[in-house]
């Protein structure tokens, strides 16, 4: 089977996501387990792209990377010395999430594989259009998705008002 | 006669008004002007009780023979259709005769005190509770119905716990007020439960239908019985518990020496003339009731009387201080009322109603002279500034006016004519002597025995060894001469006064002779022990300390009371509180409390363990979440 | 397309069950809403993936990614505000520590 380039794209971006989250989630330095987080979701973008979802690349860019984990440097800046290392975590803990964890992945991995797919007759290689991705998101009709957009945009003030009210100074 | 009761109703709102104005303005006022108000209150409602008596006993209150009964009454609580408790006022010749003596000797203790009292801390707080005193014993006597009696019999119960207390600052007071009120309180639980038996049986509250010999319950036949005896024996034995109480009849009697640490003139109107006789009052009240239909308890109350007197009179030989002595003194005459009640029937055929009248008689004349020794006794504390005998002695020359009307009042209880104590306490041993030859010889043997310790007082005080005294005592000023003078005329005058024609158990008028047999004895019996009295203490010798070696056993117990104290400090100490009170205490504190203890013990780790899944540790709660899930989710997948 | 569907879910699974992992074994605040970006990003990939594996004509798998990226753009930002006034507080953000409130 002959290895074409997007599987060798595909492999790297599987071995960068497993391995930085694994990374992010057991790094006791707070500060590089944001920098794991970083590369996870750069990672995820690559998925997206190599999906042919590149509209979706874009906003995982700015909006996680670029708002998101700003955030979460500021907040880590804020809160804790950088370079501090946080507690070991107790063994029964750690084996109690292990146990969860694995065994959830276990099941779920069982299922994934074993299941057979109605794969689409024809997958579309191609790139989704700009104008039908502005299209859906600004009509009305059916699979348009003007209401839950303006939703996320109220929520989205929400949010600001809130952040703003719980986190000023009195 | 309408006037009268609406005097009678001034009466009581006089001193009300007065303890009002002296309790809620007293602080605000000199101890000049609160006596004043006191004492005009007071003077104001002797004047109208004078009038009031006088009217009841020579215009209006005679119906043709008869002195009726007149009341005046309002509805005041419903219970039931029969029984219903009323306010009011009732006139007739026991209440009137009691609106004299209370009005006079609580006069005479109001001007006494101006001077007694003179520059007391607090005053002002005694005369209104003088105010009030008198207020709830003029309530008590003109209470037209039982459950009203209860009500002032209550009220004078507090007046006399606040006044015995009156130096509050002093813990034998203290003890004093508090055992009073607990004794008389307990006595006066029988005397509520023999009124709720009365009523339930009679359906009524009322003195005239409970009085009324031609009434329908004095024809009922109730025989119901309780334990082998019919209710009313239960009633009437049970509402004279109460006036045991009140009276300091046998055994309830340890309230009053101690009483004693109040103000002598407190204890010369409360506890001598007026508060300890609303026990006789009361028997007198209900008379009728007790000859016909528990006439058994009469003959209880004789002997309680009896047994009551001879033991105070015996006490009484032994006391040191002076108040003691009076006291003693005090519980031994009241009993010579309730014999005299006890042996006496219904009616006013010769002899027949001689007791009661002899009581009432004794009454009225007891209260001017025992009021006349306190206040004696207490113008002699005054002077001297002690109660013990052995600090006095040789007092005649220095307190003349004292000495003198003193000794009429020993000379008048000892019953040596012709004072008033003779008379009355004559027609006692007469009407005893008619009815039990046993009484006779016990309330004689009494008599000698007061003479006795009577004289032994004066001698202690007034003659006998001279005591050095650190300042000069002298005489007193008007206001408390004043009222020894006057007592000391009514004291001499009472005993004229015909009293048979007024007061009688049926109302009719009464004649009455002197039986010689029993006059002469009797004086002869006073003299006796006055002679005897004379040889020991006159001149300090030694002889008495003989007598009282020689006497032993019976002289150590005589002067500690016969132990009743000790037995009763036993009852309630040892058993009452350490045996019965401390083991039912242990067992509510482990095994009542116990159980609850356990039971929250038990609930309350429970609920820790419950409270654990309420954790919120979040995490926690995700692992459960997920975990279950997964559980969840596998079982349905396999 | 040479690369099958269970590939990518294979990973968006160990991605996601890591945060899991994350979620219940770190003590830090911060730590743990980081874990909880990882489980939602794992969701977002199996939104994208069925969409173009099973459905390719449509577009609901993207925009509901979008709109979760949103959403997750408002949480984070509020939970962050929420942290940081509860550092301003008690002066840590450890959830042992953090206990006022708690059994």
């Amino acid at each position: 089977m002959e290895i074409t380039a997007s599987q060798i794209i595909f492999y790297i971006l599987s071995a960068i996501i497993v391995g930085c989250s694994i990374m992010s989630v057991v790094s006791r330095k707070i500060l590089r387990a944001a920098t794991y987080l970083l590369f996870v979701l750069i990672a995820t973008a690559g998925f997206y792209v190599l999906l042919n979802y590149h509209f979706l690349a874009a906003i995982q860019i700015s909006v996680y990377v670029g708002g998101i984990l700003v955030l979460f440097v500021f907040s880590i800046f804020l809160t804790s010395q950088v370079g501090e290392k946080m507690p070991q975590v107790k063994l029964s803990r750690r084996i109690a999430g292990l146990i969860v964890s694995l065994g959830g992945a276990a099941l779920t991995l069982f299922v994934l594989l074993t299941q057979n797919y109605p794969y689409a007759a024809k997958v579309s290689e191609s790139e989704i259009d700009m104008y039908a991705i502005g299209q859906s998101l600004m009509g009305t009709e059916r699979f348009q998705y003007l209401l839950p957009f303006e939703a996320i945009s109220v929520l989205l003030l929400a949010c600001i008002i809130t952040g703003i009210l719980v986190a000023r100074k009195k | 006669m309408e006037p009268y009761i609406l005097i009678a109703l001034f009466i009581l709102i006089i001193p009300i008004f007065s303890f009002l104005l002296l309790g809620l303005l007293g602080s605000k006022m000199s101890h000049k002007t609160a006596g004043l108000i006191g004492t005009t209150g007071l003077f104001i409602v002797a004047l109208l009780s004078y009038i009031t008596a006088f009217h009841y006993f020579f215009s209006f209150g005679k119906v043709g023979e008869t002195y009726e009964k007149f009341s005046a009454s309002f509805q005041w609580l419903h219970l039931t259709d029969h029984l219903h408790i009323d306010l009011g006022v009732l006139l007739d010749p026991i209440s009137s005769m009691m609106l004299v003596v209370i009005s006079t000797v609580s006069l005479m203790v109001h001007i006494y005190s101006l001077g007694y009292m003179h520059g007391e801390k607090g005053f002002q707080r005694y005369y209104a509770f003088l105010s009030l005193f008198s207020f709830s014993m003029l309530g008590l006597v003109l209470a037209p119905n039982i459950f009203q009696m209860y009500i002032f019999w209550e009220l004078v119960g507090v007046s006399s716990y606040l006044l015995i207390g009156f130096y509050y600052t002093k813990p034998s007071a203290v003890a004093a007020s508090k055992k009073a009120f607990i004794v008389t309180r307990f006595a006066d639980l029988g005397f509520l439960v023999g009124i709720l038996i009365l009523s339930y049986f009679t359906k009524t509250f009322d003195f005239n239908e409970l009085t009324n010999v031609h009434g329908s319950i004095f024809h009922s036949h109730i025989t119901t019985t309780f334990m082998g005896f019919s209710v009313f024996s239960w009633a009437t034995l049970l509402i004279f518990m109460g006036g045991a109480g009140k009276s300091a009849m046998l055994p309830l009697h340890i309230w009053l020496p101690d009483a004693m640490e109040g103000p002598t003139p407190v204890s010369a109107l409360i506890h001598a003339a007026t508060m300890v006789v609303a026990g006789v009052y009361l028997v007198a009240r209900l008379f009728p009731f007790y000859y016909f239909m528990t006439p058994h308890v009469l003959t209880v109350i004789a002997y309680i009387g009896a047994a009551t007197s001879l033991f105070a009179a015996v006490v009484a030989c032994t006391q040191t201080d002076i108040k003691r002595v009076l006291a003693f003194s005090t519980i031994s005459q009241i009993a010579y009322m309730m014999v005299a009640l006890g042996v006496s029937r219904y009616g006013a055929d010769g002899e027949a109603g001689l007791g009661f009248m002899a009581s009432m008689f004794h009454l009225f004349t007891h209260a001017f002279f025992k009021a006349l020794l306190f206040l004696g006794a207490g113008a002699v504390i005054h002077a001297v500034h002690s109660n013990d005998m052995s600090d006095m002695g040789g007092l005649r020359k220095y307190l003349p006016i004292t000495h003198i009307t003193f000794l009429i009042a020993c000379l008048s209880i000892a019953g040596i004519p012709p004072f008033s104590g003779f008379f009355s306490k004559d027609e006692i041993l007469v009407a005893a002597f008619h009815k039990d030859i046993v009484l006779f010889a016990c309330q004689y043997l009494v008599a000698g025995l007061t003479a006795f310790y009577m004289f032994r007082l004066y001698y202690n005080i007034f003659w006998g060894k001279e005591n050095h005294y650190h300042h000069t005592p002298e005489e007193a000023g008007l206001n408390m001469t004043g009222p020894l003078m006057f007592l000391a005329l009514l004291t001499v005058v009472t005993g004229f006064i015909p009293f048979a024609r007024f007061v009688t158990s049926d109302g009719l008028k009464m004649e009455t002779e002197m039986v010689w047999i029993v006059a002469i004895p009797s004086v002869l019996v006073g003299v006796l022990g006055i002679v005897i009295a004379t040889i020991m203490y006159k001149k300090p010798t030694t002889i008495s300390d003989k007598v009282a070696t020689s006497m032993g056993g019976l002289y150590k117990a005589a002067s500690h009371k016969f132990y009743f104290d000790e037995l009763y400090m036993f009852v309630t100490k040892k058993i009452i509180f350490g045996l019965i009170s401390g083991s039912i205490a242990w067992f509510d504190r482990h095994v009542v409390d116990g159980f609850m203890n356990f039971q929250a013990y038990w609930s309350n780790g429970l609920s820790s363990k419950i409270k654990g899944l309420q954790s919120g540790r979040l995490q926690q709660y995700a692992w459960v979440f997920a975990a279950s899930v997964f559980v969840i989710a596998a079982l349905v997948i396999f | 397309m040479s690369i099958p569907m269970e590939f990518y879910l294979v990973v968006s699974t160990i991605m996601f069950f890591t945060g899991v992992y994350g979620f219940i074994t770190r003590h830090n605040m911060l730590a743990i809403l980081m874990s909880l970006e990882l489980i939602l990003n794992a969701v977002n990939v199996n939104f994208v993936v069925f969409n173009r594996f099973l459905f390719p004509g449509q577009m609901e798998g993207m925009f509901f990614s979008i709109f979760s990226i949103g959403v997750a753009a408002a949480e984070t930002a509020v939970a962050i505000a929420i942290i940081i006034n509860v550092f301003r507080n008690m002066k840590k953000i450890d959830t042992s520590e953090v206990k006022n409130m708690k059994y």
